[in-house]
């Protein structure tokens, strides 16, 4: 319990992705889906610079690098995407957003 | 000679189709002509193969295509012309070109006109398939198509619940004694391997008694049902509500005589089983006695002779299980011609009295029609069997067969019931032509037949009258094929006795009837006077309560039966598994409808349960590549 | 020791932040416990030794990316409370904790066989800034150059989609137009 080792970090970035997939599947607002999406990104963060540090590899940070450069570029594009819409249809409910007839 | 087969069997057939083209149109006259012409030209036919034989030909034997030839099965469409069928074939045309003549009189005001020959020259022809053709195979194709062109006829007037009625009984009982002449057929192929006459019969002497006496008595319930055996003869009485033609036709020349047919041609296997030849004997005595029992107080003119019909063929089945075939088909041949002959007079009769049938309701109609009269009259002479008409001749014979084998009781029977039969005929013939004139009080205006149809009708009389003069011929040339037994009473003194005393006892009855019915003051029973409240009368008028026997305790419960099966298991159990799967189906794709219905959120968490399953079976397979050893020998373990 | 408690402390903390940001109805509250979870996840970084990741962690996420979500959340009404028809708690919950497992199943089966190499070791003595700088310009390089021109798409997106008057393009206009609109527009203000 004492000596951290991998797994806990590997847990720990289990759990994170578990709350992030629970907030995905359960919010209705898109603002607040994109929300959980970062918490996804953060927990795969965690997740390779944990591996990173035991394995004494650098590849994991390289990945994580890259992964929030990617992920300030989503949000920036997803915020303006959803401007428009909110602009268009004054809601960003994702109940309201289905046009399909299934 | 194969052409004038050909052409006797298929004339037919070309006549109805013919015919058929005009089913749905109304009456056309030569709809009527056609056919008639038709059958006319397979008459000729059937006349010169009968000469062809009579000087000595050999039997015409042709096979027309093979029908079935699978494995050690081999059954072609065969016809022969032997001395048997060109008998029956001079018979069975005849018969039908004059009926066919007359309906074109008798059908005359029938919307349904065309309809009706389609179906009558059908008749003809599956009646030829069935005498003419040289395998058990091919007499049951006639025997089934006789079979269902007798339900189309008997139901032609379809809208009478009645006729429908009649004529689906008529062929359910043929159809269930068919199961037991399918049976005997099955039989015979099994033991013999095969199912031409010849090679059949030339088998069976070797088989052993006890199949040959199964394969004799399944052919014989096929044979009882054809020609209304007891007990499944309630049909051939009900069967008169279709037209007299058709009565003339199928009830009195053709398809009842069907059965003693099967008989007279299986006659090397009924040979060998004399037990069962008996029993037939029997059986037909007894039909004998039933029938004209019941023909004694009926009130319906085509039912009296309907029954006089039965009778007769018990006549012709005691002949023939008592092994004397050729006067069995003897008598076949006499008994078609003057029963059509009676037939026909009666549908002149019920054409002047507006489809009546009581003949208490009628009387001395010989004024008014003087030609039919005669008719009847000649031939219910024919019927009681006086000398020199031509029943004399058949029935007299089948009481000295019956004499000269011993069977007493047989012989006392069939004297009793020649002595009924005399009677019931001329009541008919007295209530119908002499006496008062009861018709005047129903304001009937009766009038004769159309001249053709009284000259279509002579040919009949003719025959009924000189048939007897052909035993001679009939007897040299038929013997080629059947046993040639001849019957002589041992002593001439006896031999005399007995056929004056037959004489005497059939005009003694002849006297009576024309005592009782030919008198003034006869009028139509209503039921209560005393002689119809006698037991035995009621007994004999509700036909002995057999059909009322059928309809409760076997038509009832049987249809409770089908309710059951119907409403139950089909319904219940078949329908709701079918409804059941289309129903699952449906079901499921209404469920899974929702997966695409373009909410973000749902298919989110479809995703994830995607990934989910795919994480699982990562983990599955991961594992079991690592312990691929260990399921090996687990699974070796269990054996597989 | 001192790792042990630091790491259990900010795991509850990080934990519980994200719980609230994905578990709340308001908005605002939202946002402020995510940005708290991404601060607490740079913690990490530092525990770990990623100094570089963990600086980058704040200036990025809890800098740059959460300020772009509060710019956003002008644009919505964020004083009413986000209603939101929920679909069945337990298909959610049981799918996550299922998933959960599986993937600790996964994870935990290569690590019993132990053989895994590093690729790019780290190396001993230089600091974790100068490491990152050697592998990120050397064997990183072409990623490095294709996420910058990543990002500058992703800026002018940004622009053009949020921006007003997106459509007009006054480098391709000539002079005289542009004195049109400008007078009209002082038009209006006038």
């Amino acid at each position: 319990m004492m000596e951290i080792g991998l797994n806990h970090y590997l847990i720990l970035s289990i759990i994170l992705f578990t709350i992030g997939l629970i907030g995905v599947m359960r919010r209705k607002n898109l603002l607040l889906l994109f929300f959980a999406t970062e918490i996804l990104l953060n927990s795969v963060n965690i997740a390779f610079a944990a591996i990173s540090h035991f394995y004494g590899d650098l590849t994991g940070q390289m990945f994580a690098f890259f992964v929030i450069a990617i992920a300030a570029s989503e949000v920036a594009v997803g915020l303006g995407l959803l401007i428009v819409w909110h602009k268009r249809h004054g809601t960003i409910d994702l109940d309201t957003m289905s046009t399909m007839r299934g | 000679m194969e052409l004038y087969l050909y052409l006797a069997l298929f004339a037919p057939l070309a006549g109805s189709l013919f015919a058929a083209l005009f089913g749905a149109s109304p009456k056309i006259m030569i709809a009527g002509i056609i056919p008639s012409a038709l059958l006319f030209a397979s008459f000729v036919s059937s006349t010169i193969l009968l000469v062809y034989i009579l000087s000595g030909g050999a039997p015409v034997h042709v096979e027309m295509m093979t029908w079935m030839a699978t494995g050690n099965l081999y059954i072609p469409f065969g016809f022969v012309v032997d001395q048997v069928s060109v008998t029956m074939m001079m018979v069975v045309t005849v018969v039908s070109t004059i009926v066919h003549i007359y309906s074109i009189g008798y059908m005359d005001h029938d919307k349904a006109f065309n309809r009706f020959f389609a179906w009558l020259s059908a008749f003809v022809f599956s009646m030829m398939v069935l005498v003419m053709s040289d395998n058990f195979a091919g007499l049951f194709i006639g025997w089934e198509g006789v079979g269902l062109c007798s339900w189309a006829l008997i139901g032609f007037w379809y809208h009478k619940e009645s006729a429908t009625w009649a004529a689906n009984e008529a062929f359910i009982m043929n159809r269930i004694a068919d199961l037991g002449m399918l049976i005997g057929i099955f039989l015979v192929y099994w033991n013999t391997g095969t199912l031409q006459y010849e090679q059949a019969f030339a088998v069976m002497p070797a088989l052993g008694t006890d199949i040959l006496t199964l394969m004799g008595i399944f052919l014989f319930i096929g044979a009882m049902g054809k020609s209304a055996q007891f007990p499944l003869h309630t049909w051939l009485a009900d069967a008169m509500e279709g037209p007299t033609p058709v009565s003339a036709l199928i009830h009195a020349a053709t398809m009842v005589t069907a059965g003693v047919y099967l008989v007279v041609r299986a006659n090397p296997l009924f040979d060998l089983i004399p037990h069962v030849g008996l029993f037939i004997a029997s059986l037909g005595a007894f039909v004998a006695l039933f029938a004209a029992s019941m023909a004694l107080v009926n009130r319906d003119m085509k039912r009296i002779i309907a029954y006089s019909t039965l009778s007769q063929l018990g006549y012709m089945f005691v002949a023939a299980g008592l092994g004397a075939y050729w006067v069995a088909l003897f008598h076949l041949m006499a008994h078609a011609f003057f029963k059509a002959l009676l037939f026909l007079g009666a549908g002149n009769v019920m054409h002047a009295m507006h489809n009546e049938l009581d003949p208490f309701k009628m009387g001395g109609l010989k004024k008014a029609m003087k030609w039919t009269f005669i008719m009847m009259t000649v031939a219910s002479v024919a019927l009681a069997g006086i000398y020199p008409l031509a029943g004399f001749f058949s029935k007299d014979l089948i009481l000295e067969v019956a004499m000269i084998e011993h069977h007493y009781i047989i012989y006392s029977v069939l004297l009793f019931t020649a002595g009924l039969t005399a009677f019931y005929s001329f009541r008919l013939v007295a209530l119908i032509f002499h006496g008062e004139e009861r018709y005047k009080l129903f304001g009937v205006h009766p009038h004769e037949a159309y001249k053709f149809m009284l000259i279509a009708m002579a040919p009949l009389l003719i025959l009924a009258v000189i048939a007897g003069s052909f035993k001679m011929t009939y007897f040299e040339m038929v013997t080629a094929v059947l046993p040639a037994t001849e019957y002589h009473v041992h002593s001439a003194v006896a031999y005399w006795i007995m056929t004056i005393g037959t004489q005497l006892f059939v005009i003694a009855a002849i006297a009576f009837a024309y005592k009782k019915y030919v008198r003034s003051g006869i009028t139509v029973p209503d039921g209560t006077s005393k002689m119809e409240n006698r037991l035995c009368y009621k007994i004999l008028s509700n036909q002995y309560y057999i059909p009322y026997i059928y309809e409760e305790y076997l038509v009832k419960p049987y249809r409770e039966l089908s309710t059951i099966f119907w409403k139950q298991i089909d319904m219940k159990v078949v329908d709701a598994t079918v409804d059941g799967i289309a129903g699952i189906i449906y079901g499921t794709g209404e469920k899974t409808r929702d997966m695409q219905s373009g909410n973000l959120s749902t298919m989110l968490k479809w995703m994830v349960a995607g990934t989910v399953g795919l994480l699982s079976l990562a983990v599955v397979f991961g594992l079991a590549v690592r312990y691929s050893v260990e399921i090996k020998a687990i699974l070796s373990g269990l054996g597989v | 020791m001192f790792e042990a408690v630091a790491f259990y402390l900010f795991a509850f903390l990080t934990i519980a932040m994200f719980f609230i940001a994905v578990t709340t109805s308001q908005a605002l509250y939202a946002l402020t416990a995510l940005a708290a979870g991404m601060i607490f996840i740079s913690a990490f970084f530092f525990i770990l030794g990623a100094d570089f990741l963990g600086a980058v962690q704040i200036v990025v996420y809890s800098g740059a990316v959460m300020a772009l979500y509060a710019f956003g959340m002008m644009f919505f009404d964020t004083t009413r409370e986000v209603k939101e028809k929920n679909g069945n708690k337990y298909i959610i919950v049981g799918l996550s904790v299922i998933s959960a497992v599986l993937v600790v199943a996964i994870f935990s089966a290569p690590l019993i066989s132990e053989n895994i190499t590093a690729l790019y070791p780290m190396v001993e003595g230089a600091g974790n800034t100068q490491e990152v700088g050697l592998v990120l310009f050397t064997k990183y390089l072409v990623p490095f150059e294709v996420a910058a021109v990543m990002l500058l798409v992703a800026m002018i997106a940004g622009i053009v989609l949020a921006g007003k008057d997106m459509d007009l393009s006054l480098t391709l206009l000539d002079d005289k137009e542009i004195e049109e609109i400008k007078n009209k527009k002082m038009k209006k203000v006038l």
